[in-house]
């Protein structure tokens, strides 16, 4: 159904989306992975609150959808930051130096192993095992935009430049 | 004629008759292969891969998951297999956190078993150093990830047979754990209680929760008076754990035992049974006359009664209100046996030996305790009861049999049903017949309730009417005539529920059996035990006509109905999640709209829409201070107020609507901002 909404707060966008994702799946249970990558995009990520939801709709059991959501690692279950830092550790990345990419990352945004987003969600970082693009090793890529051959050095100059596009 | 096929199995052929696989196929050439993750009444899952064999051109296959062909060569035992097997259990024992002493299941455990079979001498693999947290908040079961193998078989179960779906595997590779969702307790999601996960985990993994400890404090405090109460299934079952075949009926060992534990007096829960079967066929009877909701379905079975409140609100109405014969019995105890015993109540200990886990959450529902005191304190299942005489050293199987104790150790026939699948409907009927047609019932059998199907629907033909009656086992088969009777698709005027697959005899609680008839045994012997009986029918127990005419008054009179009977409430299926829809931090209206299952088919999910349309929308400009309106009225989707009969469910502040409408909650919403708008004002 098209409900026609003049204002909307992106919150109430996104819950309309989630609606509007399983509407047009038809609360076909067997569309729960399509659905979750679409929900996922909607909110950077699965927020708790939102399983429940889908599996009533979807008449399945909640610990099924929590189950799918956490087998694949494309999905996740924490809020990520606005820009997601993915550095690739795949065979050719790691031997041309893919780790101290994520150190430098780590030091610049002030994170660890452990916690991969900073406090004001604009950055997440985490390591992908190969993005396919081994002939630009090390490769890193923010969002959508690639970046080939980095070192430690390049990452500062990077990172700011998200940050400036923030004041702006 | 078909021609008939063979498969050859290490050299014999082996004649296909229906098996849907080749490990099936080979049972029958008297080959036990090695399996955690199959299961007949099961999906395939094909995950442990002991039962592999090595099929000419096909190569090395788990036999569960191959359909037999005609001409197909099958090996079990090359080397090749043998060595594989014997990888697999080492990398599983590798991932088992071995505790095997103080494991639940040590004895009776497959993989101990498959180890010494298979000839594990050691693990040449590294210990994985997982540690999961144990989940024992559960008032059933206990649930350690550390000892699971990965089989499935609980997920399985709980998802297939039980319609629940409560656990499911999270995660992935090493990290892989069964668990419900969000990693929650069992305690505070879907999960009906009944054990049927317990029975079919080959470890360690889910086990029954232990009440024995409170047991033995009060049964040596010389101050408690301690009497228990024992369910008809437990007395076919609880032999085989003393080496006893499957079904083997102990009554009078089992009763010399519990006096030997120390119990005061033992009685018999077939006896409150019978008091069920008086109490429930008057409500039948007086619905039937009284155009009542029909049908009437019992409620003897507390993981059907949890079941229905998180899933069939709407049917509760039909749920008998007659409390299960354990707290029929529990009530009755704390009634009558203090003056009886010459005891205070409060010293006063009843105990319950159920086949049952579930029985552990009725006992400590709150409609069962009064000012402080519990109708039933402690339930034990079969399982802990062998333990308790074991810790004892009790030589059971030397024991001479003893009697049950007067009165309440006197049942008939039809009270002993109760453990049976269709056993509550045959004991209904012999009472229903004799009352509906007022002639005597000579022939007490109604062979034509009972069987093995998960769900059947008989009419029963009386001298001038018929009865129209439904018997399900297995929670998805209850779920099928609670659709067909929200659907108006039903007209049947009585049903029997009992989750668990085969009724009581098989529950949650009883011994894990790994003889593949175990089932039918123990339902065969639990017939033999009415038959052993002189009385049949309920009606004919002589002491519960006693209780009747010097306690209770009319059966489904009102004292009948204060001590006998019970009330349910819908309940949400998960606690404490809700969705912040709207994410305004200073809201001074809070409108919260349920979403849960019963909400939701009502239409919540419309209601939820169009009042964020409508609130960020109308900006109300006209009232002073309300420009923002957007940022003053938050909209939250939550998960159930418990009022599913009545959804859909919306909460305006304080205020909870009922069957909600949108202009009900526009109007409310109204309300409460001008109540903000005044306050401001002053």
């Amino acid at each position: 159904m098209n409900t026609v909404i003049e204002y909307e707060s992106p919150i109430t966008r996104k819950f309309n989306a989630v609606v509007e994702i399983l509407e047009k799946y038809e609360y076909d249970s067997s569309r729960l992975i399509t659905i979750l990558q679409l929900v996922q995009e909607e909110y950077r990520y699965l927020p708790k609150e939102v399983l429940p939801y889908i599996a009533t709709a979807l008449n399945m059991p909640i610990a099924e959808v929590y189950g799918v959501a956490t087998f694949y690692a494309h999905f996740s279950l924490e809020a990520k930051g606005k820009y997601v830092v993915k550095v690739c550790n795949g065979t050719a990345c790691h031997v041309k130096g893919s780790m101290p990419i994520v150190d430098a990352l780590y030091k610049k945004l002030n994170l660890t192993k452990e916690q991969t987003t900073t406090p004001d969600m604009m950055f997440t970082v985490e390591t992908v095992s190969c993005l396919g693009a081994c002939g630009l090793a090390p490769v890193m890529v923010v969002n959508e935009k690639v970046f080939g051959e980095v070192t430690p050095e390049k990452i500062s100059e990077i990172i700011d430049d998200y940050l400036e596009n923030k004041e702006a | 004629m078909e021609k008939q096929k063979y498969i050859s199995v290490n050299g014999r052929n082996i004649l296909i008759e229906n098996e849907k696989n080749v490990l099936e196929v080979i049972r029958k050439a008297n080959i036990e292969l090695p399996t955690f993750c199959y299961h007949s009444e099961l999906s395939i899952y094909g995950a442990c891969r002991l039962c592999v064999v090595d099929v000419d051109g096909k190569g090395v296959q788990a036999s569960c998951s191959i359909a037999p062909e005609d001409g197909m060569v099958v090996q079990t035992n090359t080397s090749e297999i043998r060595t594989i097997r014997k990888v697999n259990l080492e990398l599983l024992l590798a991932n088992h956190d071995i505790q095997c002493p103080t494991c639940d299941r040590s004895n009776n455990c497959k993989l101990q078993e498959l180890s010494s079979k298979i000839g594990i001498s050691q693990s040449r693999f590294k210990k994985t150093n997982v540690n999961f947290p144990v989940d024992d908040r559960s008032e059933s079961i206990v649930h350690n990830p550390n000892r699971c193998v990965l089989c499935g078989d609980c997920v399985r179960m709980c998802k297939e047979v039980q319609s629940v779906g409560a656990i499911d595997f999270i995660h992935r590779g090493a990290q892989t754990r069964v668990a419900p969702a969000f990693g929650m307790s069992l305690a505070d999601v879907e999960c009906v209680n009944c054990g049927q996960c317990v029975s079919v985990c080959p470890v360690g993994s889910l086990t029954v929760k232990p009440e024995m400890d409170k047991v033995w404090d009060d049964l040596t405090n010389p101050n408690k008076t301690v009497v228990v109460q024992v369910a008809p299934a437990v007395r076919v079952a609880i032999g085989e754990q003393f080496g006893s075949e499957a079904g083997t009926i102990s009554t009078g060992k089992m009763v010399n035992a519990l006096k030997l534990l120390g119990f005061d007096k033992v009685y018999d829960t077939s006896f409150s049974a019978d008091m069920t079967i008086m109490e429930e066929v008057q409500e039948l009877l007086e619905r039937k006359m009284n155009k009542g909701q029909l049908p009437l379905i019992t409620s003897c079975c507390p993981s059907w009664v949890k079941f229905a409140e998180q899933y069939y609100p709407e049917l509760l109405p039909n749920l008998s209100s007659c409390k299960s014969p354990q707290q029929m019995f529990g009530s009755v105890a704390k009634k009558l046996l203090p003056d009886m015993l010459g005891v205070d109540k409060k010293e006063l200990v009843v105990v319950s030996v159920m086949p049952c886990t579930a029985k552990k959450m009725e006992a400590k529902r709150p409609e069962f305790s009064h000012e402080d005191i519990a109708e039933v304190d402690h339930v034990i299942t079969t399982t802990e009861l062998v333990k308790m005489i074991s810790n004892a050293g009790i030589i059971y199987n030397e024991l001479l049999p003893e009697s049950f104790d007067m009165p309440f150790g006197f049942k008939t026939g039809g009270g002993i049903l109760f453990g049976n699948s269709g056993g509550v409907m045959e004991a209904a009927l012999r009472y229903a017949y004799e009352k509906i047609t007022g002639e005597t019932l000579i022939d007490s059998d109604f062979e034509i309730v009972r069987g093995e199907s998960g769900l059947r629907t008989i009419e029963v033909n009386l001298p001038e009417s018929t009865l129209k009656v439904g018997v399900a086992h297995s929670l998805s088969n209850a779920r099928i005539l609670c659709e067909q009777i929200k659907n108006g698709q039903s007209d049947i005027d009585f049903i029997e529920m009992m989750a668990c697959p085969g009724g009581c005899v098989v529950g949650g609680g009883q011994p894990v059996s790994f003889d593949n008839n175990f089932k039918k045994k123990r339902t065969a012997s639990l017939y033999n035990c009415d038959k052993q009986l002189q009385l049949h029918k309920s009606q004919e127990n002589p002491y519960v006509s006693d209780i009747y005419k010097n306690e209770l008054g009319e059966i489904g009179g009102e004292k009948a109905h204060h001590l006998l009977h019970t009330t349910y409430n819908s309940r949400k299926r998960i606690s404490d999640i809700s969705l912040d829809v709207r994410n305004s931090v200073n809201h001074k209206v809070k409108v919260s709209v349920c979403v849960g299952t019963n909400c939701y088919v009502r239409g919540s999910q419309e209601l939820l829409k169009k009042l964020v349309v409508y609130v960020t929308q109308n900006k109300l400009q006209d009232m002073v201070g309300f420009e923002k309106q957007e940022e003053t009225v938050d909209v939250s989707a939550t998960f159930c107020y418990e009022k599913c009969d009545r959804g859909p469910v919306v909460s305006v502040n304080n205020i909870t609507i009922e069957k909600a409408t949108f202009a009900a909650v526009k109007k409310a919403i109204q309300i409460e901002l001008e109540k903000c708008r005044i306050d401001m004002m002053v």
